[in-house]
């Protein structure tokens, strides 16, 4: 990004404050400090958008959500209701109880006999786990590469390029389909898939960061001073790249979300658990699309949709902070 | 570095990458717990065929010459048979490919004027209500999963108004001379708008996007106040000079999210049965039919790579100001 001199909003506290402070100061505390002014500011930087605010609550909502869901949800997500005559798979299945008086289930039972609203709620769970773990990783892995490739340089940085080349090469889904498919269809698995592709985009773009950030005076300056390489990465360099981490923690996820969706709808869901893209799944594989069941298939995603846009929201609002011509 | 050396370093560069995804596809299926040759004959071959299959394949040699001979195979395309209809992989492919290509394409073109124009306005309006309404729509179409905004145009357009087809690329029962008298017909043209349109509206967001802070960029430089004291109107400095100094970074975009889109085009096939590769791919998945699941992954991967490639060099040759080092 071409901005970085605007962007680097904490090079004041980086080299201003804290140097002039006592050298006696235990150096933990200042660290500490150090992360938590930047942290702050940004914070409030981000909440001063109305559309970040929404997109928090949303966020905050499904939380709640996913936290409480067996307190929320009145029923089990796999629990069947009722069974079918003769005991074989039900192809029938209850309406909504704001379309018919006789139904007690909310948003309606699926094929099998589920409760719709109760796999809604708990299908935030994995929604969220997915979406926070993936960005979690996504942003930590991709900084900690980052960050080495451009500070090292030569050998190093050419190694890490070449793998992070190699994983562009590779299609998102297709990959999560394979190995989801040689590994076993389970919740973890969907997620490892995610995570070993999505920090490639986050690697390369910090790398170039850290490409210009080594050459400023600052770092120059703790070079000349003696500071170790850990020292300068993580007191020098990661405090100015800490936006971009997080800008790209909040698109993972928005795309690791959407990703577990995909591979669930396509079939390759974790069987044991619930989640949006296995309820969209089930929807089409009993046809509720010709019977016309739109209570079945429309509610998740829109879930789908609001947590991803939310994402999407937040990464949009940080851009916003690390590249100030946009606002 | 000369611009030569330059394109001969990325090809060299490409090769490597290549033969990364290959080597990765061929461990991967091989280091998977369980009788490796299960990979690649089924069950229901008689004895002396199998025998006859596991030779063909190297499978009674050693990992590494397996290894070589699965490079040399690929290089030609050359993954074996389908178990399913024992096909060979490549045709299977050349089937599929175009199918992929046309609904992606035609997707694009309208994505991509749609976008631009749209960022252009958006880009030079900014801060008017028009441009807020017009991102968070942008916003909304990325966030929407394409597989169920193609769900609900089914429902809505499918099943419930019933005019556009539920499924597949044309009418059943209908035969064409090639490839090309197919898909100038009407019948195709019928059963390509929905997932077109899904597909459009979805990748639309991104040149658009793209394109609003390129404008916002090149807005702020110093050219447009000359163009505005020469007194030209607002209208030619908007379209003749600043979109067109903007549109520099979307070409590549382009470039490099159709390679993604090719990748990604296994849900919306899957959804509107589209028989393209993406399909196909997770069609072999889900059978085990592992030669064809291999071939199609390969060909996916290799489609962004190699556009990966074409817009590195559209880069250079479009902005005279990047140097290559």
């Amino acid at each position: 990004m071409a901005t970085q001199d605007k962007s680097s909003i904490f090079a004041d506290i980086d080299e201003g404050e804290v140097d002039q402070e006592d050298e006696n100061v235990d150096r933990w505390r200042r660290n500490l400090r150090l992360w938590r002014e930047t942290l702050a500011k940004q914070w409030r930087m981000l909440t001063d958008d109305l559309m970040v605010r929404l997109a928090m609550i949303t966020i905050a909502f499904f939380m709640i959500v996913a936290v409480f869901a067996p307190f929320i949800a009145p029923r089990g997500p796999l629990t069947r209701q009722y069974e079918g005559d003769a005991g074989i798979i039900i192809a029938d299945w209850v309406e909504p109880s704001f379309l018919s008086s006789e139904s007690e289930y909310l948003l309606g039972t699926t094929a099998e006999g589920f409760d719709i609203f109760s796999q809604l709620v708990y299908g935030s769970r994995a929604a969220l786990l997915v979406g926070l773990v993936a960005a979690v990783f996504t942003a930590g892995i991709g900084t900690l590469v980052g960050l080495t490739a451009g500070y090292y340089g030569g050998k190093i940085d050419d190694t890490l390029m070449r793998i992070v080349d190699f994983l562009y090469g590779m299609p998102l889904l297709p990959t999560v389909i394979i190995l989801v498919a040689l590994m076993g269809p389970s919740l973890w698995n969907i997620l490892f898939a995610i995570i070993v592709l999505q920090w490639r985009s986050t690697a390369r773009v910090i790398r170039s960061q850290a490409l210009s950030l080594r050459e400023r005076p600052f770092v120059k300056a703790a070079q000349v001073a003696g500071a170790s390489d850990w020292h300068i990465i993580s007191r020098h360099l990661a405090p100015n790249v800490l936006p971009l981490s997080f800008l790209y923690g909040a698109f993972a996820i928005a795309w690791a979300i959407l990703a577990e969706a995909g591979v669930s709808f396509i079939g390759l869901g974790d069987p044991n658990t619930v989640s949006w893209g296995t309820m969209l799944q089930s929807s089409r594989a009993y046809s509720a699309l010709d019977f016309g069941a739109w209570w079945w298939f429309i509610p998740p995603g829109i879930c789908i949709g609001l947590v991803v846009i939310s994402g999407f929201l937040i990464g949009r609002g940080y851009e916003e902070i690390t590249n100030p011509e946009l606002r | 570095m000369s611009k030569a050396s330059f394109v001969v370093r990325r090809l060299l560069q490409l090769g490597v990458t290549f033969w990364a995804v290959g080597t990765v596809l061929f461990f991967l299926f091989r280091l998977m717990p369980g009788d490796p040759t299960a990979f690649v004959v089924s069950a229901q071959m008689t004895p002396e065929a199998r025998q006859q299959v596991i030779e063909s394949y190297g499978l009674n040699e050693p990992l590494y010459i397996q290894y070589v001979r699965f490079l040399e195979n690929a290089l030609t395309l050359n993954f074996g048979q389908s178990f399913h209809t024992n096909q060979p992989v490549r045709e299977v492919i050349w089937t599929y490919l175009p199918n992929t290509l046309v609904l992606m394409l035609s997707a694009f073109v309208v994505a991509y004027i749609l976008g631009i124009v749209l960022g252009v306005l958006t880009g030079w309006y900014r801060g008017s209500r028009f441009e807020k309404t017009t991102v968070v729509t942008a916003l909304t179409a990325r966030s929407l999963p394409t597989f169920y905004v193609g769900l609900i145009v089914l429902w809505l357009f499918g099943a419930g108004l019933g005019v556009i087809p539920m499924s597949g690329m044309g009418t059943a029962g209908q035969s064409y001379d090639s490839f090309w008298a197919r898909i100038f017909t009407l019948d195709f043209l019928h059963h390509l708008v929905a997932p077109a349109a899904v597909l459009a509206f979805y990748y639309m967001g991104y040149p658009l996007l793209i394109m609003r802070s390129s404008m916002m960029e090149v807005l702020s430089q110093d050219f447009i106040d000359v163009c505005r004291a020469k007194g030209l109107s607002e209208r030619a400095i908007m379209f003749k000079h600043a979109a067109r100094n903007a549109l520099l970074p979307i070409i590549t975009a382009a470039a490099i999210a159709l390679g993604y889109a090719v990748g990604g085009s296994v849900l919306i096939e899957t959804v509107f049965g589209w028989p393209g590769l993406g399909r196909e791919m997770v069609n072999a998945v889900l059978r085990r039919d592992f030669p064809v699941a291999q071939g199609t992954f390969m060909v996916l991967a290799a489609t962004i790579i190699i556009l990966n490639f074409i817009a590195d060099l559209l880069y250079g040759y479009l902005d005279p100001r990047v140097t290559y080092d």
